[in-house]
């Protein structure tokens, strides 16, 4: 598990390694700020938030989402190829009876070129372990009460794989528009964690 | 044989703990760490399974004791010495 560490003597080893390679010629100046800049303006929850709006508006695109991700996706302007490596991207759709909730629990894999950095609870250790072991207990703590007819699928992701899960949508929202229909929905409801 | 990063369903973590409103990165440090990663992936320093296993193969109590972008820069340190980038000495900068 994580631990709390003095970052001073770190953040010095990694400037240290840092102009040892520019140095060598293995990192240019200001290498490092242009991939951190190009990094936050990526991918981010309001590509996921966006799917999922188009997918509760759009049986037939649910259907294409459903059926293959990766390439619906691409209807709405987004791409799996934006990451370092191309991984096919599985969306699980939640129902009344089934949820989906996903973990990598080797590492950390998850789908950041297109949804953004994963929370840190989700490379935890804690989470990795136990929600494949008692998913429902691991709900209950991030306050998502299931009832136990609901069926609870765990997909766990890897280095070949990405998932996203598509929440249902909530009642009472007939007369949200798409924009405000992706407003509702949340990272951990990506991931499935949350309702929505 | 598993590895100590193979902790699907291993027993005895605690809750998870969820932090509100997290930033992408805790510390500059992190930022660099993840920047300086995909640099030298790009550049063909080393690739991604390596650098996945490199973590992995991490002894247990460093692993479990270390954050998520200390494990990253752990594996950084240890590919650039064994692809002759630089020694281990030269690395911890003595």
């Amino acid at each position: 598990m994580s631990t709390t560490h003095d970052d001073g003597p770190l953040a010095a080893r990694v400037r240290h390694v840092e102009a040892l390679l520019e140095e060598r010629g293995w990192l240019a100046d200001g290498e490092l700020d242009a991939r951190i800049d190009a990094f936050a303006a990526g991918g981010s929850p309001a590509n996921g938030a966006a799917i999922v709006a188009r997918a509760w508006v759009d049986p037939g695109f649910r259907e294409r989402l459903l059926a293959d991700a990766s390439t619906a996706i691409e209807e709405l302007g987004m791409s799996m190829a934006a990451g370092l490596q191309v991984q096919p991207l599985v969306a699980v759709a939640n129902t009344a009876d089934e949820h989906h909730v996903v973990v990598c629990t080797l590492c950390s894999c998850y789908p950041v070129a297109l949804l953004g950095p994963s929370p840190t609870w989700y490379k935890s250790e804690a989470y990795r372990s136990r929600v494949v072991r008692d998913p429902r207990g691991v709900l209950r703590e991030f306050g998502l009460e299931l009832p136990d007819a609901v069926h609870i699928t765990v997909w766990d992701a890897s280095a070949e794989t990405r998932y996203m899960v598509v929440p249902r949508r909530p009642e009472g929202t007939d007369d949200l528009s798409e924009q405000e229909l992706a407003g509702l929905v949340t990272r951990k409801g990506l991931i499935g964690t949350a309702a929505v | 044989m598993s590895r100590i990063n193979d902790v699907g369903g291993m027993v005895g973590f605690p809750a998870v703990i969820e932090e509100p409103d997290e930033p992408a990165f805790h510390a500059d440090w992190e930022a660099h760490v993840f920047a300086l990663n995909g640099v030298m992936l790009r550049r063909g320093v080393y690739n991604l399974d390596e650098f996945r296993d490199a973590i992995e193969r991490m002894p247990p109590a460093e692993y479990l004791a270390s954050s998520y972008y200390e494990k990253w820069f752990h594996a950084i340190t240890t590919l650039l010495a064994e692809k002759g980038i630089a020694t281990p000495e030269e690395l911890a900068g003595g």
